[in-house]
């Protein structure tokens, strides 16, 4: 059948729910989550690119072009905290994660 | 106008400068301040009473407005009629002379301006209860003196004993003035006005009239005698709110001279006077008058007859005295009354002073076990306490001699049973009177010395300016007597329209008609209880001792003065405390405080602490949070927008 | 157009895959090749749409980047494969039923066409046709005129990163010698070195008068 917006989009959402699936329902670590948080953004690329084949507009590109960038930078930074917070705590299982108890 | 005004402001104005200024004047200048108000005070009040008595010239000065509201008015006036000027003659007599006698009594105390301060002040109240025109400004001179009886008595306010005296003198005459204050409400309730000429015109018209009160009706004018009644009861240490009256004895002796004898505690027997026209009306009233009266003559002779402390015994032969003018009220002679009001106020403010001098002497000792044996040493003060013990006995020739026989003579000749209980009761009080009187002269001035040699050659006469006003005292408590025999009179016109006698209570028009047997018993009486007096306290001094060892309970019940102190510790003061108490902790503490601030605040800390709760620390949870969010908004979005 | 459909399937099919055995695999590492598998796959997925040049960009800096970084960091911190800790079958129904919930609403609004298409009035930037422009060539032409500030921007995001990268790992070991340039460089030539005379035979004492 024609491949339309909806097809691509509904990968774009099944990426995403994967995604938010990975910060919550993993326990074993932190990486884990930061991976996650990269599906995610993947999945916002795909819709975004979708849209603008499907609308002839180039603006979604450009965009997606910039959410890489700031994806890009985010994961050396995400990274960069949880090496340091290794180095001071020795662990990074999620649930010893937690000094900022309330 | 001014003649009417001064005399009742000017001790304020002194009080005010001595009190105010008293630290800036020094002790010496305040002394001459407030003395010399209170002298031109006590000059302009024999002037006034020059004028009343004799011009027979009644006034009314009206001063200023003080309260309209509605049905209520009530203005601020002087009132000045026959009863007045007695009063305020005595009253700023008695009070320049303690103001005199306190220059030398108080000489060595650190804290003269205010004493002086405080006496003048309260002279200032008490020429304002009985110069008043209304009830409302009665009921604020009532009020007065008893403040400046609080101030007074606890004087000495490092001394716990005088501070717990001042608090106690002040409750009691607290739950006096509760029935009081109801009565002036009744009155307002019944009459619509508080200013005497409205009530009392009025009294006639509401003689039989009843008021309902909690589903049952009462006798209108019984009801407002009686309240106003419970009042006097306070304030003049009558039968059963008496207890504050000896304690009061922890005040200095020139204010036990002056409140406690001459003065306020004469307030009582002044208001039932005044309001005779009411009185008149209610005869169940009267009958409690003189039930009360009779009963606390000759139930505190028996508790003086025991007494140690020579101020304490001079106390309660004021509150049987007292006693003795109540139920003279009673019996509608309300004249004699005033009249033994008057000769009571110099001979007992005469033996107050003295007793001053005598414990001045022995080096501030008020025990009469611990004196003895001074009488030539200090032989001007022995001769004053005799003319004020020989007053106060009714030996004839003294002026208690004439007011005490008018009194005794009007209870026999009223005819009725309390009447006759009355006469009898003050008789026997007469005995006791005369009795404890001289074992007060015996023991603390003869019989061999009791103190030790450092008191003994310490005993010295009374400075002139405490001796002094003793023999000016002393003029009083022999001649005023004799001179003022025209107040009981038979057929003058002395009182004019400040008393009302009804014709139906010819009590004291028939009291001059008496068999001669009923004049002569008091004299009688007089003379056995001094006769008595010298047998057991000089013949025979082991007597009283074994008597005492003897009739122990009897001693006991008297030495502790009935045991009324106890009964009403256990009755109120103790049930009184619980209640406060369980108030204060489950009342206030529990349920207020609880529900209040203390609930509050750990109401709001529990809810601070399960909110607390939903910061995990954990990620995830966060995470969680937000995709619940999420879904929430996009569900929104989704359904309810179209 | 069926050669398309079971390219994008196949592409779907691996990419959705992938992603599970991210966030369900038992080995970091594992987790990391993963998630390099989806990235690729998704990659084919854009050039299918037409947007080569993003696919390619996708492949150099996703995976020849930030997966590496991924896997540089998993081997350095040294990650036991951690056993599945309790709680997590704790919370799989409430999260999976939300998440489910969320997917379906997600793909729902573009199913039932509740959000309205208005589409061709919103262009503001056409594509142009390909034979005329290469989708590079467009993008230039797009990035650097009009949307050139954001292009400085990102720039700048990138530097923030790397020096924040930086700073935030840097460590400073204590007992290291190293070099002060600015002391060696303002040391004075005439203090650095002095002549001795020394008579031959005799030593002389190193330390400087």
């Amino acid at each position: 059948m024609e491949i339309g917006l909806t097809h691509y989009l509904t990968v774009a959402a099944i990426l995403f729910t994967l995604g938010v699936f990975g910060i919550f329902l993993n326990r074993k670590n932190v990486i884990i989550i930061l991976m996650a948080i990269e599906l995610m953004l993947l999945a916002v690329n795909i819709n975004l690119v979708a849209f603008s084949t499907y609308l002839g507009d180039m603006v979604g590109q450009i965009f997606a072009m910039l959410v890489l960038t700031v994806a890009a930078a985010e994961a050396a930074i995400g990274l960069a905290i949880l090496v340091v917070y290794f180095r001071n705590r020795g662990t990074i299982a999620v649930e010893d994660v937690n000094v900022m108890k309330g | 106008m001014a003649l009417y005004i001064l005399p009742v402001f000017l001790p304020l104005i002194g009080a005010i400068i001595a009190g105010l200024f008293g630290r800036v004047l020094g002790a010496r200048n305040s002394q001459i301040v407030s003395v010399t108000l209170m002298g031109a005070s006590a000059v302009l009040a024999v002037i006034l009473f020059h004028n009343v008595i004799v011009d027979g010239d009644v006034r009314q000065v009206q001063i200023f407005e003080w309260i309209s509201s509605g049905a209520f008015d009530v203005n601020w006036a002087i009132r000045v009629d026959e009863l007045t000027a007695v009063m305020m003659f005595v009253v700023t007599i008695v009070s320049f002379l303690v103001h005199v006698y306190s220059i030398g009594y108080m000489s060595h105390d650190p804290h003269i301006p205010r004493f002086f301060a405080y006496l003048s002040l309260f002279t200032f109240f008490m020429l304002t209860l009985i110069t008043s025109d209304n009830f409302l400004q009665l009921f604020f001179g009532w009020e007065g003196v008893g403040l400046a009886s609080y101030l007074l008595i606890g004087f000495w306010y490092k001394r716990p004993a005088a501070n717990a005296a001042a608090i106690k003198a002040f409750v009691v005459n607290r739950v006096g003035d509760f029935g009081f204050a109801l009565g002036i409400l009744a009155i307002f309730l019944s009459f619509n006005s508080v200013s005497y000429d409205v009530v009392f015109a009025a009294a006639p018209d509401m003689a039989g009239t009843d008021f309902t009160f909690l589903g049952h009706s009462f006798d209108t004018l019984t009801v407002i005698c009686i309240l106003l009644f419970v009042g006097a009861m306070g304030k003049s240490a009558q039968f059963m709110l008496h207890t504050w009256l000896p304690d009061a004895m922890e005040g200095p002796t020139p204010v036990s001279a002056l409140i406690h004898a001459a003065t306020m505690v004469t307030a009582g027997v002044f208001m039932v006077a005044r309001c005779s026209p009411l009185f008149e009306y209610a005869p169940i009233a009267l009958a409690v008058v003189t039930f009360i009266g009779a009963t606390t003559a000759i139930f505190a002779a028996t508790i003086a007859l025991t007494q140690n402390d020579i101020k304490r015994v001079i106390a309660y032969s004021t509150c049987s005295q007292l006693g003795y003018m109540f139920f003279a009220c009673g019996v509608s002679a309300y004249s004699a009354g005033i009249f033994h009001l008057t000769t009571h106020a110099f001979f007992k403010a005469l033996l107050f002073l003295g007793s001053g001098a005598v414990i001045h002497a022995m080096s501030d000792e008020q025990d009469m076990r611990k004196m003895g044996g001074i009488w030539r040493a200090i032989p001007l003060t022995y001769a004053m306490m005799w003319i004020g013990s020989l007053a106060l006995a009714g030996v004839p020739f003294f002026s208690g001699f004439f007011s005490k026989d008018i009194i005794l003579e009007s209870a026999f000749a009223a005819n009725t049973g309390l009447g006759m209980y009355a006469y009898w009761a003050g008789l026997v009080a007469a005995v006791l009177t005369a009795l404890y009187s001289w074992r007060l002269i015996i023991l603390t001035f003869h019989g061999k010395p009791r103190a030790d040699e450092k008191v003994m050659a310490h005993v010295h006469e009374a400075p002139p300016s405490m001796t002094i006003p003793l023999i000016v005292l002393a003029i009083g408590a022999i001649v005023i007597g004799y001179l003022l025999m025209p107040m009981v009179g038979g057929e003058t016109d002395f009182w004019g329209n400040s008393i009302l006698v009804l014709h139906e209570h010819p009590a004291l028009h028939d009291a001059h008609h008496v068999a001669f047997w009923v004049k002569a018993l008091p004299t009688v009486a007089a003379v056995v209880g001094i006769a008595a007096a010298y047998y057991f306290f000089m013949i025979r001094p082991d007597l009283p001792a074994r008597i005492a060892a003897r009739f122990r309970p009897l001693y006991l019940f008297s030495y502790n003065k009935w045991y009324f102190d106890e009964l009403y510790q256990v009755v109120f003061i103790r049930p009184a405390k619980y209640l406060g108490y369980g108030l204060w902790k489950q009342g206030d503490g529990g349920v207020i405080d609880g529900i209040g601030p203390d609930g509050m605040a750990n109401a709001a800390m529990n809810i601070a602490r399960r909110a607390a709760r939903m910061q995990s620390g954990y990620l995830y949870h966060y995470a969680f949070a937000m995709l619940l969010g999420l879904a929430g908004v996009v569900t929104w979005f989704l359904f309810v927008r179209t | 157009m069926i050669i398309e459909t079971i390219i994008f399937y196949l592409f779907a099919v691996v990419t959705v895959a992938a992603g599970v055995m991210v966030i369900g695999s038992r080995n970091p590492v594992h987790s990391v090749l993963f998630l390099i598998l989806a990235f690729f796959n998704s990659s084919g997925l854009f050039v299918l749409m037409g947007a080569e040049f993003l696919a390619m960009i996708l492949v150099i800096v996703y995976v020849g980047a930030v997966a590496v970084l991924f896997l540089f960091v998993v081997m350095m911190l040294n990650v036991n494969s951690a056993e599945l800790r309790a709680g997590f079958l704790h919370y799989l129904p409430i999260g999976g039923i939300i998440g489910i919930v969320l997917m379906a609403e997600l793909i729902l609004v573009m199913a039932t066409g509740a959000a309205d298409m208005e589409m061709p009035q919103m262009v503001s930037a056409p594509i142009p046709p390909a034979h005329e422009v290469t989708n590079t060539e467009a993008i230039g032409n797009l990035l650097y005129t009009r949307y050139a500030y954001l292009f400085q921007a990102s720039g700048f995001i990138l530097l923030i990163a790397m020096v924040g990268a930086i700073v935030l790992t840097f460590r400073r070991r204590e007992g290291v010698q190293r070099q002060r340039i600015v002391d060696q460089v303002a040391r004075d030539p005439k203090k650095a070195v002095t002549l001795k005379d020394i008579t031959p035979g005799e030593g002389g004492s190193w330390k400087s008068d």
